[in-house]
C-alpha cells in the first residue's frame, strides 16, 4: 500500500496540518509519499522530505499550481494516481483545510470514487470514523473504493515529528493550466487575531456580554492570548457582533487547544461548534448553565470582573 | 404535531412564521419588553411578509388564504413573543377586519392596501373606563356639525394605540336609540383632537403599546363614518370569531413556547443524579402540558376551518379562546414550576410567558363573557 | 442566463438529533425537515442575481424522496421559477448526487450552478466540487461574494485566515458559505404563487445514472460524552490550571 498525502503549504512554508495528515497516513500504514504542488516551493519540498515517516516527496513546481487552483491541481493528482499503474496509490489524503476541502472532492470525482470527509480516527486501512450532524453523531464508514480519497481533520491526529525523515525528492511534471480559472487576489484577515477555525485559542462571548461594546473585554483577552474571538448564536442574533463570528452548528466549527466561553449558556447548537476543543473553560455567573457540563474548568463569576482580571494576570 | 389536514401552503406559512419568529423575534423579545416597544423594522418586515394582511384578500393588497393559515401564523409569532402576537392579531382582526366588511369603496381604497401591507397599523377604540364587557354603554359622543363629525370622550385599553396610523372609534350618535344609537368612525391618529394620553404599564405583553386615548373636539369629515349610522354595535361585534381565533392562537403560541422551554430544561437539568424529565412528577407535568396544547390546537383549527368555510362558529371560536387562554395560564405555570427557582428569574423566559399569557383570559372578551356566550348558544343544542 | 440551484432536504437546524439505539443511524422519525441552511443561501444568491437582471431563469433541483417536494416548493416561494425532483428514496453519496446533477446540467445547460457548500446532516462538503469535476467546469467554493460579468464570474472565497478571489469562466459551479448573504423569508403572496409554478419529477434511471456506492456506514454512535470538569474558585487558580495542568497557555 502506498499513500499519497497532498501537502498543505504557502509555497514558502509547509502548513502544520500536513503533519497531522501524515499522522493519519501512518495509522493507515504503508509507504507515505507527499505531493508538493506549488510554485517556487523548494523550501516546502525540503521540509516535507524531513517529515518523519515520509519515504518520497513528489514536487510539481509550476505557475499553474501557485495558488492551488483545483482545476489545475486535481488533474495532476488524478494523473499521478493513475500513472502509478499496477501499484497505484491505495489512499489519497489531504488536510480538511479550506484548500483540502476545495481540491480533494474534485480529485475523487475525476477518479470516479466516493470521498470520505474529515476523518477523526483510523480503524483500519479501509474503515474510518467521521463526525456527522455537526458532531452530534460519529459514523464509522468502510470504503471498498480502489483508491480511498480522504480528508483528515487535524484535531483527530497528533502531528508526526517535522524532523527526522530523509525522503527522496522527485520532480513530477506535465503541468497543464486548464484555463478555466484564474487567481485574482488574496486578502488575509487584517486583524492580528487569527482566523476562528485556525486559531489555537478561541475566546467566545454569548448573550451574557449584554451588548457589542462589551466585547472589548474579550478582544483585550484575545490579544493577550493570540486568540481568535467568536460568539454564540444568541450574541449574533441579538446584534452584538457580526454573524461571521458565530461558533456553532450553522456557524464555524472550531476545535482549538483552548476554548474560553464567556457568558455563554451552552445551547446545544453552540456546543456542536466547539465541543471538540481540547480544553474548555467556561466563565458564567449562572452556575447551572449547561456550558459547565462540558467545561474542563468552570469559573462561576461575573464576567465583567473575571475577564479583565484574567487579562491582567496573563 | 403532524396535521394531515394542513395543505402545503398552510404548512409553508407555519414553517416560515416559525423560522421568522425564532430568528427575528424570540432573541429580541426581552429587550423589546424592557423598551416597551416592538422594533419598527420588525413590524415593517412582518408587513412585507404579508403577516399583517392575513384577513384581507389579494384584491385589496392583502394575503388572505384562510383562517387556518392565520391561526397557525399567529401561534408561531406569539411563540416568539406574546406582545408581537398581540400586535399582529389585533391589527388583523379589528384593525383591518371592520373596514374590509363595512368600509365604502373609497374607504377601502384609502386604507386597506396600506393596512394590509403593514405600512399603516390599525387600532380599535371601543372600551371606555366604565364600559368594558358592557361594550354598548359608551359615553363618547359624535355630533354632526357643518358636514363634520365632532368626537368627544375617553377611550381605554387601546392596543397599538401609539403605533397606529388609523383608529376605528366607536361613539354615540343618537343617545335616544340606546344600543342602536352607536356608530363607528375612521379617525387617522394624527387628526387634531385625537390624543394618546399614556402607555399603560402592564403585567405582561409589555412591548405592546396599550394606551388611553382622549377625543377632544376631534373633527373628522362626515365621510369618515364607517358603515351606516347606528350600526356601531353590530360593527364592533361583527368579527368576534376572527378576533377570538386570533387570541386563542396567541395563547396557544405563548403556552407552546413555555412548554418547549420547560421540556428543554427538564432534559438538561440534573437532580438526584438524573435529568429531571426522568422524574415521574416532572414527566407527568410535561405529558399533561403537551396533551393540553394539542387539544387546544384542535379546537383553534376547528373554529378556524368553520370560519374559513363561512359557517357559523361563534360558540366554537369562544370555546377555543376560553380553553386556550385558561390552558395557557396552567401550562405556563407548570413551565415555571419545572424551572424551579430559575423559572422565577428574568434570566429564563418562562416568567415572561407566564405574565404574557394572563391577558388572553381578559381581552377580546373575558373568560366570563365567553362562558356567557357559549351557554347562550346552548339554547340551540339539540338533545 | 440560466441558474441551476441544487438543494437538499435535511433535518431542521434546530433539531437535536439522537442516535438510534441499534446504532444504525440517527432517529429521523417525526423530526422536522427543512431546506439545508447553505442551500437557502444558494437560492437567495440566485434570486438576487435575477433581481439584478443577471439571471433570467432559476431552476431549483433536488435529489431526494417525494417529500423533498416541500423544500422545492420553498425554493419556488423564495423566487425560483421552476423545480425538478430527482426522486431517490435511499440516501445517496455525494458522487452519486453529483452524477445525477451532471445529467440535469446537461439537460438544462445552465451558465451558473449555485449550491450549498455542505449539508448539515452528512457534513460532506463534496457535491459542488464533484459536479464541477464531472462537468469539467471551474469551481468557486465557499463563496462570500459572487459577481458575474460577461462570460466570467468573480468569486470571493472564504479560506483559512482570510479571503481569496478567483475568476472563473462560465459555465461554472459556485458553492455558498455563510457570509454570502442573509436569506429572505418567503412572503405569503409568494408562497401562494409557488403553488402554481411547475415542478417536474424524474428518476435516476431516466437520467441514465447508476447510484452505486463504494462507501457503507457500519455504525453511528453518539459522541463520547465529555465528563464534567472541575470548578475553579478564582481567576488565579484558573490560570494556574491552564498553565500547569492543561498546558495550553
Amino acid at each position: 500500500m502506498t499513500i499519497l498525502v497532498i501537502a498543505e503549504h504557502t509555497n514558502a512554508a509547509l502548513v502544520p496540518a500536513t503533519l497531522n495528515t501524515v499522522a493519519a497516513a501512518a495509522k493507515i500504514g504503508g509507504d507515505i509519499h507527499v505531493l508538493v504542488a506549488g510554485q517556487n516551493a523548494g523550501d516546502v519540498a525540503e521540509a516535507a522530505a524531513k517529515i518523519a515517516g515520509v519515504s518520497k516527496v513528489l514536487v510539481a513546481d509550476n505557475a499553474a499550481y501557485a495558488h492551488q487552483l483545483p482545476e489545475n491541481v486535481a488533474p495532476l493528482v488524478a494523473t499521478l494516481a493513475q500513472e502509478a499503474g499496477g501499484k497505484g496509490y491505495s489512499h489519497i489524503l489531504a488536510a480538511a483545510t479550506s484548500n483540502g476541502k476545495n481540491i480533494l472532492p474534485r480529485i475523487a470525482a475525476q477518479l470516479d470514487v466516493d470521498q470520505i470527509s474529515e476523518i477523526i480516527a483510523v480503524e483500519s486501512a479501509d474503515t474510518f470514523k467521521r463526525p456527522i450532524y455537526a458532531g452530534n453523531a460519529i459514523a464509522t464508514v468502510q470504503s471498498s473504493a480502489a483508491v480511498k480519497v480522504i480528508t483528515v481533520r487535524s484535531t483527530g491526529f497528533d502531528p508526526v515529528a517535522a524532523e527526522g525523515g530523509s525522503a527522496a525528492v522527485e520532480a513530477v511534471g506535465g503541468a497543464v493550466d486548464a484555463g478555466k480559472s484564474a487567481f485574482v487576489g488574496e486578502e488575509l484577515a487584517k486583524s492580528d487575531r487569527p482566523e476562528l477555525t485556525a486559531a489555537k485559542i478561541v475566546v467566545s462571548g454569548g448573550r451574557g456580554m449584554q451588548n457589542g461594546d462589551n466585547f472589548k473585554h474579550l478582544y483585550a483577552l484575545a490579544d493577550k492570548l493570540g486568540a481568535a474571538v467568536g460568539a454564540s448564536r444568541a450574541a449574533v442574533d441579538a446584534g452584538f457582533v457580526p454573524n461571521d463570528m458565530q461558533v456553532g452548528q450553522t456557524g464555524k466549527i472550531v476545535a482549538p487547544q483552548l476554548y474560553i466561553a464567556v457568558g455563554i449558556s451552552g445551547a446545544i447548537q453552540h456546543l456542536a461548534g466547539m465541543k471538540d476543543s481540547k480544553v474548555i473553560v467556561a466563565i458564567n455567573k449562572d452556575e447551572e448553565a449547561p456550558i459547565f457540563q462540558v467545561a474542563d474548568y468552570g469559573l462561576v463569576a461575573d464576567l465583567f470582573e473575571a475577564v479583565p482580571e484574567l487579562t491582567s494576570t496573563l | 404535531m403532524h396535521d394531515l389536514e394542513l395543505s402545503e401552503e398552510q404548512r409553508m406559512i407555519r414553517d416560515m412564521a416559525r423560522d421568522f419568529a425564532r430568528r427575528e423575534i424570540a432573541p429580541k423579545a426581552q429587550s423589546w419588553e424592557k423598551a416597551g416597544w416592538i422594533d419598527d423594522t420588525l413590524v415593517t418586515q412582518m408587513g412585507e411578509l404579508g403577516l399583517l394582511g392575513m384577513v384581507v384578500p389579494e384584491e385589496w393588497g392583502g394575503s388572505y388564504i384562510d383562517y387556518v393559515a392565520y391561526a397557525l401564523a399567529v401561534e408561531e409569532i406569539s411563540a416568539g413573543d406574546g406582545a408581537t402576537g398581540a400586535l399582529m392579531s389585533i391589527h388583523n382582526s379589528v384593525g383591518c377586519g371592520p373596514i374590509l366588511r363595512y368600509g365604502s369603496q373609497k374607504q377601502k381604497e384609502r386604507w386597506l392596501p396600506s393596512l394590509a401591507s403593514g405600512q399603516a397599523i390599525g387600532c380599535f377604540c371601543l372600551t371606555e373606563p366604565h364600559a368594558g364587557s358592557e361594550a354598548h354603554n359608551l359615553r363618547t359622543r359624535a355630533e354632526l356639525k357643518d358636514g363634520h363629525w365632532v368626537l368627544n370622550g375617553a377611550k381605554q385599553f387601546v392596543s397599538n394605540g401609539r403605533r397606529a396610523q388609523l383608529s376605528i372609534v366607536f361613539a354615540v350618535t343618537d343617545p335616544e336609540l340606546g344600543k342602536k344609537g352607536l356608530s363607528a368612525f375612521l379617525v387617522p391618529t394624527d387628526n387634531p383632537g385625537f390624543v394618546v394620553d399614556r402607555s399603560e404599564h402592564k403585567m405582561g405583553i409589555k412591548a405592546s403599546d396599550t394606551c388611553a386615548v382622549t377625543l377632544n373636539d376631534c373633527v373628522i369629515p362626515e365621510a369618515n363614518l364607517l358603515g351606516e349610522r347606528g350600526k356601531g354595535l353590530a360593527i364592533a361585534l361583527s368579527n368576534l370569531e376572527g378576533g377570538r381565533i386570533g387570541i386563542a392562537a396567541q395563547a396557544l403560541g405563548i403556552a407552546r413556547a413555555a412548554f418547549e422551554a420547560a421540556l428543554g430544561y427538564a432534559r438538561e437539568r440534573i437532580q438526584f443524579g438524573k435529568p429531571i424529565i426522568e422524574h415521574q412528577s416532572v414527566a407527568n407535568m410535561l405529558a399533561d402540558m403537551h396533551t393540553q396544547l394539542n387539544a387546544t390546537r384542535l379546537l383553534v383549527l376547528h373554529a378556524a376551518r368553520l370560519k374559513s368555510a363561512g359557517l357559523p362558529c361563534l360558540s366554537e371560536a369562544s370555546q377555543a379562546k376560553l380553553f386556550a387562554s385558561e390552558m395557557a395560564e396552567r401550562v405556563c405555570s407548570h413551565a415555571v414550576q419545572i424551572h424551579g427557582g430559575y423559572g422565577y428569574l428574568e434570566d429564563y423566559p418562562v416568567e415572561k410567558y407566564y405574565r404574557d399569557a394572563r391577558i388572553t383570559q381578559i381581552y377580546e372578551g373575558s373568560s366570563e363573557i365567553q362562558r356567557l356566550l357559549i351557554a347562550r348558544e346552548l339554547a340551540h343544542y339539540d338533545l | 442566463m440560466k441558474v441551476l440551484v441544487p438543494i437538499k432536504r435535511v433535518v431542521d437546524y434546530n433539531v437535536k438529533v439522537r442516535v438510534k439505539a441499534d446504532n444504525s443511524g440517527v432517529d429521523l422519525a417525526n423530526v422536522k425537515m427543512s431546506m439545508n441552511p447553505f442551500c437557502e443561501i444558494a437560492v437567495e444568491e440566485a434570486v438576487r442575481l435575477k433581481e439584478k437582471g443577471v439571471a433570467t431563469e432559476i431552476v431549483a433541483v433536488t435529489v431526494g424522496p417525494a417529500a423533498a417536494q416541500e423544500q422545492l416548493r420553498t425554493a419556488l416561494a423564495l423566487g425560483a421559477d421552476r423545480a425538478i425532483l430527482v426522486e431517490a428514496n435511499e440516501e445517496l453519496n455525494s458522487l452519486a448526487v453529483a452524477k445525477l446533477l451532471k445529467a440535469v446540467v446537461y439537460k438544462e445547460q445552465p451558465q451558473l450552478v449555485i449550491l450549498g457548500k455542505q449539508a448539515i446532516d452528512s457534513d460532506n462538503n463534496q457535491t459542488g466540487q464533484m459536479l464541477a469535476a464531472l462537468c469539467g467546469y471551474a469551481q468557486g467554493t465557499f463563496a462570500s461574494k459572487v459577481e458575474v460579468s460577461g462570460d466570467k464570474v468573480r468569486v470571493a472565497r472564504e479560506i483559512d485566515g482570510g479571503s481569496q478571489t478567483v475568476e472563473l469562466s462560465l459555465p461554472a459551479i459556485v458553492t455558498t458559505d455563510l457570509r454570502l448573504n442573509e436569506p429572505r423569508y418567503a412572503s405569503l403572496p409568494n408562497i401562494m404563487k409557488a403553488k402554481k409554478k411547475p415542478l417536474e419529477t424524474v428518476t435516476p434511471d431516466a437520467l441514465g445514472v447508476s447510484t452505486a456506492s463504494t462507501v457503507k456506514t457500519l455504525k453511528v454512535e453518539a459522541p463520547a460524552a465529555r465528563s464534567a470538569g472541575i470548578k475553579v474558585k478564582s481567576v488565579a487558580e484558573l490560570v494556574e490550571k491552564l498553565k500547569n495542568e492543561a498546558k495550553v497557555i
